[in-house]
């Protein structure tokens, strides 16, 4: 674990140097507010460092192969026929291999434990999130307070939150940079991801998957907010005069023009999201369809909305 | 009577279309008015759009590469310039949906209408003549081949002026490409386009593959081939293997978007999902099709500027294989985010990763040719050595995209765009540049001059480094691809100095227009009178430069890996054979030429819905095919009198060189 934070360190410290002249903190990646988007910026820079025992030499070579052996260098060794090594083939066949095996290793382990549809342990209750990519803005819905927003999410810090993910349009991509994993969003299918922010903020989120006219506009705001400031925000959401039955509903998935500007709905059809779902695929209740993989176990509990 | 098409679908509301509409109809004009003026049509008909000279194939092939080449990066500046603009409130000078237009025509173009015409082009100039054959297997395929081709092309450039491209990338997920969420003809412009030069990319492969495989000179084994006729070998197995998978899903879109049938659509149990995995099953083994050409070229290039026997060359040819194979077991590294489990998007990231070992080991590999050897710094060598670094960045950057945990951060970020073009940038497009400068003298007769060949390449790789490393730092900082305009401030330093790259690349391009023109005007200087400017290694440099329409007048017979160098060094390089014989050469035939004209019509017709013609065109190819199949007359003689007196001139003028 020592080496790895000094590993984490020294990859830091290379890349803030070169390429961070803005600092850390416009550099979203590099500045993650969550234990997902934490171990994601461990494995770029880990994979930048093992990169870099292959692009140093090359590098270096590439320069002093073509200086040393220059034409009008008559000194050097000129040997037109030399053109087998099997020490060298050796080593430009095994360093690779070496690198790979130790990647695939760092891929495996977290790939496993990154896994979106994978439930973050915690001894809080996670919140339930319903996203749907309408043209062109997101709507989220929670379920569990009946509730619904456009362009904007609210939830308590560190508290996981497990996101349900559809589309009712084109394919879309989910994605707050800070907090980590992206994900899918199609139409007829549900797609998870379970992220946590450990530190209160509002953190830019946007579609990452092109989606026509408006996908630029398809941007919002994740806040992570203390609990009982969540509480409040509930609160207020539920003060707001909309509400969310079908036909709004429809009107709202009619494609927009320009940013759609955040609206609170104070109340939400119940199982909206299971009727978006089953526009697509009519039978969602009993064959999900492809992307809605069973629970995915933790170690130590499972997630309480997988189990509803 | 027209279908769809009406005079609304000329875009006179959109000043920036309708001056490259004008630009592109201007030039035409001006072409076609100097080709009347000089009395040339006779001869551009008898002697190029009708050949089936592969030489000539080739020549025509790399113009219209170069042609869309400043298409396609035409569209870069300007969506460089968007970008650098649209910051903040500022929505830029482009309308999104004019953007979208403009990212998926540069993406389509460059791929299939740049670099496949280009790697095409090259293949056809050097590796009948690497193999020491006098033609490729299929003469008049190769010429069908190129016309399927420019008719796509020429379907990407009619859709600027008349009505639109597609909006929805060059990859054209569905269902944002199907007939719901795109009604309009720009999609089918995009398909139409695709499928009629993909047919072109797919004859190509079968064409170069039997040629490799049945036409080599005696005592040509597979391990002596020179490595570009490696890497071509390859490349079509893949073409082969891989635009039936691209022919296929685009049939099905078609269908879902003429026959209201669902395959890709979201309703009715249509799978968006299939089409992703069927566009990226041709989509990624498409990467190694125009990257492979250009290692080949690279390892052509790095061992006669050394000097030097290519190192590892066994290594090198077993590195492209597994290269192939691994090439087909990789796609769906281009949407681990779709939601498949670990265990899926595991596989397909180490699969990804095993293909950076036979990478990281051609490199080496280059990098050991040149190692005591004696290196000459011409222009391809500059390119070459560019290269090496600038592809170790960008494959180090996709070893990193093939970690899935880390792909779902950096996927669809600006990050995946600085990747991408950091390979083909490098590793496809710097190759080709090398070799058109390489074969040009063989192609054309004389060298381009080498001091704007240097000037050009500064500037290529300065500007792709100022264009390119700002991106890999936006997607750092969570900047997704494709924006028409944003509104984080903090992304717009960047995109300004992505946008001076862009410009200082424009300036390399300029730097190789003015090389072209410069060595046009001082051809007699640069004229390229024993055939073999570079003290080549492989066959292709035995021949005169140009070479006669037959390439060889003698069959050669192969002893040894770089067979010229062989015979160079043995004394029996230029030896006159005891006698000559008669050749037999096929005919030139207007076959492919109108194919490609009737190919082009059919796939306009086909966009604008306008049936009649379409039928009139689908009847003229029918029996414009049964007309070349009922055509027994294809082939002439040259007499070994004439081979003789060709001969003896070229052997005059080698004995006036010795002098």
């Amino acid at each position: 674990m020592r080496k790895k934070r000094s590993l984490v360190l020294v990859g830091l410290s290379c890349l803030c140097a070169v390429t961070l002249l803005g600092g850390c903190s416009s550099v979203l990646l590099f500045d993650p507010k969550g234990p997902i988007g934490e171990v994601q910026r461990f494995v770029i820079i880990a994979a930048i460092v093992l990169m870099l025992i292959v692009i140093i030499p090359v590098s270096i070579m590439t320069f002093w192969f073509p200086r040393k052996y220059r034409a009008s260098n008559t000194e050097s060794t000129y040997m037109p026929k030399w053109s087998h090594s099997a020490t060298i083939e050796f080593f430009m066949w095994a360093v690779p291999m070496v690198i790979v095996a130790v990647l695939a290793i760092l891929a495996w382990t977290t790939t496993h434990s990154l896994d979106p549809y994978r439930p973050i342990p915690s001894t809080e209750k996670p919140i339930t999130i319903e996203a749907v990519c309408l043209d062109w803005k997101w709507l989220f819905i929670y379920p569990e307070h009946d509730i619904a927003t456009v362009n904007q999410i609210t939830f308590p810090v560190n508290v996981p939150v497990s996101f349900k993910i559809t589309s009712d349009t084109v394919m879309a991509s989910f994605f707050i940079p800070q907090l980590g994993s992206q994900i899918y969003a199609m139409a007829g299918m549900q797609t998870r991801l379970h992220l946590l922010a450990n530190e209160p903020g509002s953190y830019a989120g946007h579609n990452q998957q092109f989606t026509g006219t408006g996908y630029a506009d398809m941007h919002f705001k994740a806040n992570a907010v203390p609990r009982e400031e969540f509480q409040s925000w509930v609160q207020q959401v539920r003060q707001s005069p909309e509400k969310l039955d079908l036909g709004r509903y429809e009107e709202l998935a009619k494609p927009s023009v320009g940013y759609h500007p955040v609206t609170y709905f104070s109340s939400v059809k119940p199982g909206l999201f299971e009727h978006i779902l089953r526009k697509y695929n009519p039978t969602h209740s009993k064959h999900p369809g492809p992307m809605s993989r069973g629970p995915v176990s933790t170690h130590a509990r499972t997630d309480v909305a997988e189990a509803n | 009577m027209f279908g769809k098409l009406s005079l609304s679908a000329i875009p006179s509301h959109e000043p920036i279309t309708m001056t490259a509409v004008a630009g592109s109809v201007v030039l035409g004009l001006v072409i076609l008015a100097l080709i009347t003026y000089y009395r040339k049509w006779t001869y551009l008909y008898k002697e190029w759009l009708t050949s089936l000279d592969h030489k000539k194939i080739g020549i025509m092939y790399i113009i219209l590469a170069l042609v869309m080449l400043l298409r396609g990066f035409s569209d870069a500046l300007l969506m460089r310039g968007q970008q650098a603009l649209a910051a903040g409130g500022s929505l830029g000078y482009l309308a999104p949906d004019h953007f979208n237009q403009i990212f998926s025509a540069h993406g389509s173009i460059m791929i299939i209408f740049m670099a496949m015409p280009f790697l095409v082009g090259l293949m056809n100039i050097v590796v009948p003549q690497q193999i020491g054959a006098r033609d490729v297997a299929f003469p008049f395929l190769n010429s069908l081949s190129l016309w399927l081709t420019a008719a796509g092309a020429l379907l990407v450039m009619v859709s600027l002026g008349v009505g639109e491209f597609s909006k929805v990338g060059w990859s054209g997920y569905a269902p944002l490409s199907g007939i719901e969420y795109s009604p309009d003809v720009g999609v089918d412009y995009w398909i139409w386009a695709f499928q009629i030069a993909g047919i072109g990319s797919t004859l190509s492969g079968i064409n170069f593959l039997v040629t490799i495989m049945t036409m080599r000179a005696p005592g040509m084994t597979a391990m002596r081939l020179p490595l570009f006729v490696w890497t071509t070998f390859f490349t079509m197995v893949l073409v082969v293997w891989a635009f039936p998978v691209l022919t296929a899903a685009l049939a099905l879109l078609t269908l879902d978007r003429y026959l209201g049938m669902h395959f890709f659509t979201n309703t009715l149990g249509g799978n968006q999902m299939l089409y992703v995995n069927l566009f990226w099953t041709w989509g990624h083994p498409e990467v190694y099709i125009v990257i492979l050409p250009a290692f080949g070229i690279f390892s052509e290039v790095v061992a006669t500027f050394s000097g030097k026997r290519l190192f590892g060359y066994a290594s090198m040819v077993w590195a492209t294989a597994v290269i192939t194979i691994l090439s087909f077991s990789v796609w769906m590294h281009h949407f681990f985010t779709m939601g498949a489990s670990p265990n899926v998007n595991l596989f397909f990231g180490i699969a990804t990763m095993l293909i950076a070992i036979p990478t990281g080991v051609k490199t080496f590999n280059w990098l050991f040719t040149m190692y005591r050897g004696r290196i000459r710094f011409t222009t391809p060598m500059y390119w070459t050595l560019g290269f090496i670094v600038s592809f170790a960045i960008g494959g180090a950057s996709g070893v990193m995209l093939s970690i899935p945990s880390a792909d779902f951060v950096l996927h669809n970020s600006l990050f995946l765009i600085g990747h991408f073009h950091s390979v083909l940038i490098p590793g496809a497009l710097f190759g080709f540049f090398a070799g058109y400068y390489y074969w040009f003298p063989k192609a054309i007769g004389f060298r381009l001059k080498e001091n704007w060949g240097r000037r050009a390449f500064w500037c290529w790789l300065v500007g792709f480094y100022l264009a390119f490393v700002p991106l890999y730092v936006l997607g750092f900082m969570g900047m997704p691809r494709r924006l028409a305009h944003y509104a984080d401030l903090t992304w717009h330093p960047y995109l300004l100095v992505a946008a001076l790259g862009a410009a200082v690349i424009m300036l390399g391009i300029v730097c190789q227009g003015i090389q072209l023109l410069v060595s046009i005007k001082e051809r007699r200087a640069l004229e390229d009178r024993t055939g073999d400017p570079w003290d080549g290694r492989t066959l292709e440099w035995m021949t005169a430069s140009p070479a006669p329409v037959y390439n060889f007048p003698k069959i050669p017979v192969i002893n040894e890996i770089d067979a010229f160098m062989d015979m160079k060094e043995k004394g029996i390089a230029y030896e006159r054979p005891d006698r000559y014989s008669d050749i037999e050469m096929p005919k030139n035939a207007p076959h492919g030429l109108i194919l490609g004209g009737l190919a082009f019509l059919f796939g306009f017709a086909v966009v604008w819905h306008i049936w009649w013609l379409a039928i009139v065109a689908a009847l003229g190819i029918l029996f414009t095919v049964i007309a070349r199949s009922m055509d027994d007359d294809i082939h002439y003689v040259i007499p070994a009198a004439d081979v003789e007196r060709i001969e003896n001139e070229r052997y005059r003028q080698l004995a006036a060189v010795a002098k």
